[in-house]
């Protein structure tokens, strides 16, 4: 009963220093504000990259040549992983579906005298579209035929034919990249832009014309992309390629790999690991917010301590007890530091919404309700702390020296 | 046995190098009903009588029975709940809670006592109707004069039934008609079986208790009946309006 009464009190000794109130919770308010707008980016962005990641499939893996550098002075052996040992692991390795090998490079494509450098061209074979769950629009993707003879096709994103100006037809058209000429034969869905890349500025060229592009060294730092053929079967087949690539790469039983193979729970985690590192960062910026917002708390409550001694000695006089006393000026600071996080709250969402809203092919702001319930536990725990020291000085006031106190 | 009593009382304030001696050994007795004033010059120790009979303070020595209870016995929240239960303060400066309309600073005592939301306003309601603010519940301090502020400050004061009314100066902020309104107050609830025990320095003040307790150097010098009560409970139970 008297709990309760306590937060009436508080409310209205809020209220009325109202001004006096904002300003005291401020501290709180932008640190509140800071860590949800950033939680809300981050969490909008994880939520996307894991959608991207699990529409190409829980039976993904990604295989790459791992350069180490953990021993200084020593020669860094050549890392290889080639096209060979992806045709290696698609013959003898069971339970593998489907393998592109996959180079990434860059090369300027013209058409007329229009000239554009894509993020990436990409080298791969006929599975890729299946690889990544990715598909064509309009035209084809080139298929084990244009591989084998050779055909100057390519593939291209949507944003290259817009750069090139390629008009509303561009099937069938011959562009260049850097030397080479090449006919157009598909243009891929639009992807939007994910971590950075914009996925619909790429050009998809057959693995041995992009070898031809980048100079045959290029061949020695293949990334292969695969699936199996279930989720039960990654571990196994994961296994399987690691002694298939140990035994060609001729590499001693106590060594290291010198290549790395990801299945897609383990890039889920590399990402996951990022993003909590950018939100560790801010949340210690966010922290350092807290600790001056909650010293301001403390501030104003030793300031209304003393203000309001008489109204203390006169509660006192009447029979509030210490406990009483304490219990009302610790809700009353940790009143104004919630109020302060709910406000944060607000402002701290719709800073993410509208952020994400203001960059183009940004994913869409979203609060997880663990940020929520921090944001508010946080709050309280400011208002606690610093609120003890304040309502303990007013518990102690002797009630015959409060009562006289002009 | 008396309502108040106060066994060879000594108050000392340690003030660094010389002690105070506020109380030098005060016997005291007031019984259940009693109208009793303590008067005295400044110095001469009321105040201190006064915080201690309020249990707002502990004696350095001697005992005080207050109800039969040994006060200088009980620790802080236990002396919390006496002052809640058997005390009802008036002051000097009547010391309302401000921005706080009449009703809620006479329902304070109440919030804790314990009391639930509705009969705190049931009680608070009588109390201020008691001392005629039945049509001021819900004016501020601020909106009242200062006498209607006293008569706020005594409904506080009355509405745990408390064992004792005890009045520090009660008219020192008020003129002197308002004075008489107060005191003819104080007169009513003593009639109506309140113990009052009123502290102040002006002696037609003092005039209207039955018994006067006079202090000085922290020592009772005279205590006796009034000429109201000399004069006998006829004179009293006129009307003083």
């Amino acid at each position: 009963m008297v709990f309760f009464e306590n937060f009436r009190i508080a409310f209205g000794a809020l209220r009325a220093n109202l001004m006096r109130s904002i300003l005291t919770t401020l501290g709180i308010i932008i640190g509140v504000a800071a860590v949800i707008a950033v939680v809300s980016i981050v969490q909008g962005l994880q939520y996307t990259i894991t959608q991207q990641l699990q529409g190409v499939g829980a039976t993904f893996m990604l295989v790459q040549a791992k350069t180490e550098r953990n021993f200084p002075g020593m020669v860094a052996r050549q890392v290889k992983l080639t096209y060979e040992d992806g045709q290696a692991i698609e013959q003898k390795v069971p339970g593998v579906k489907m393998l592109t090998p996959t180079i990434f490079g860059r090369a300027t494509l013209k058409y007329k005298d229009r000239k554009h450098t894509p993020a990436a061209i990409v080298g791969v074979n006929e599975n890729w579209q299946d690889v990544q769950n990715q598909s064509v629009d309009q035209g084809r993707f080139f298929s084990k035929i244009d591989l084998e003879n050779r055909h100057k096709v390519v593939v291209v994103g949507t944003k290259v034919v817009e750069e090139l100006n390629l008009g509303p037809e561009p099937l069938g058209k011959e562009i260049y990249l850097d030397v080479y000429p090449a006919t157009i034969i598909g243009i891929m869905e639009h992807k939007g832009q994910s971590l950075g890349l914009d996925a619909d500025d790429l050009a998809f060229v057959p693995f041995d014309s992009a070898l031809n592009l980048f100079g045959r060294n290029a061949g020695d730092q293949v990334q292969l992309r695969l699936h199996a053929d279930s989720a039960d079967v990654v571990e196994p087949v994961k296994d399987s390629i690691t002694r298939l690539l140990r035994q060609r790469h001729r590499i001693p039983p106590a060594e290291p790999d010198d290549f790395q193979i990801q299945t897609q729970d383990e890039i889920l985690d590399t990402v996951n690991t990022i993003l909590g590192s950018i939100t560790a960062v801010v949340g210690g910026i966010v922290g350092i917010a807290l600790l001056v917002g909650g010293i301001g708390i403390m501030n104003i409550m030793l300031v209304s301590v003393t203000e309001r001694t008489r109204e203390i000695g006169v509660r006192k006089a009447v029979g509030a007890r210490r406990q009483d006393v304490l219990i009302q000026f610790l809700i009353e600071a940790v009143t104004l530091s919630l109020v302060g996080g709910a406000i944060g709250l607000a402002l701290g969402y719709g800073l993410g919404v509208a952020t994400a809203k203001l960059i183009p092919n940004f994913p869409p702001a979203h609060v997880p309700v663990w940020a929520v319930l921090l944001a508010i536990g946080f709050s309280a725990v400011v208002g606690i702390f610093f609120g003890i020291y304040p309502a303990a000085k007013a518990s102690r006031l002797d009630p015959i020296e409060a009562l006289r106190y002009e | 046995m008396g309502l108040i009593e106060l066994r060879d009382i000594h108050k000392v304030y340690d003030m660094g190098a010389e002690k105070v001696r506020a109380l030098n050994g005060v016997d005291l007795v007031v019984e259940r009903g009693e109208y009793v004033a303590i008067m005295g010059s400044s110095g001469s120790g009321k105040s201190t009588l006064m915080n201690l009979v309020g249990c707002l303070d502990t004696p350095s020595s001697g005992s005080y029975v207050l109800n039969g209870v040994a006060v200088q016995e009980l620790d802080d929240s236990q002396l919390a709940g006496i002052r809640n239960k058997e005390i009802g303060f008036v002051f000097q400066t009547f010391n309302l809670l401000a921005r706080t309309d009449a009703l809620h600073n006479v329902e304070l005592p109440l919030i804790y006592a314990g009391l639930s939301r509705g009969e705190r306003r049931e009680r608070a309601r009588r109390a201020l109707e008691k001392v005629g603010l039945g049509s001021r519940m819900h004016h501020q301090p601020n909106e009242l004069s200062g006498g209607q502020r006293q008569r706020v400050a005594i409904a506080r004061a009355l509405v745990n039934d408390p064992s004792i009314l005890l009045a520090d100066e009660p008219t020192g902020n008020l003129d002197s008609a308002t004075s008489e309104e107060i005191m003819a107050l104080f007169d009513e609830l003593h009639q109506a079986g309140n113990t009052v025990v009123l502290v102040t320095h002006e002696p037609d003040i003092a005039e209207h208790a039955w018994r006067k307790v006079l202090l000085k150097d922290g020592k009772v010098v005279s205590d006796q009946p009034t000429a109201r009560a000399t004069t006998g409970a006829a004179a009293a139970s006129v009307p003083v309006s």
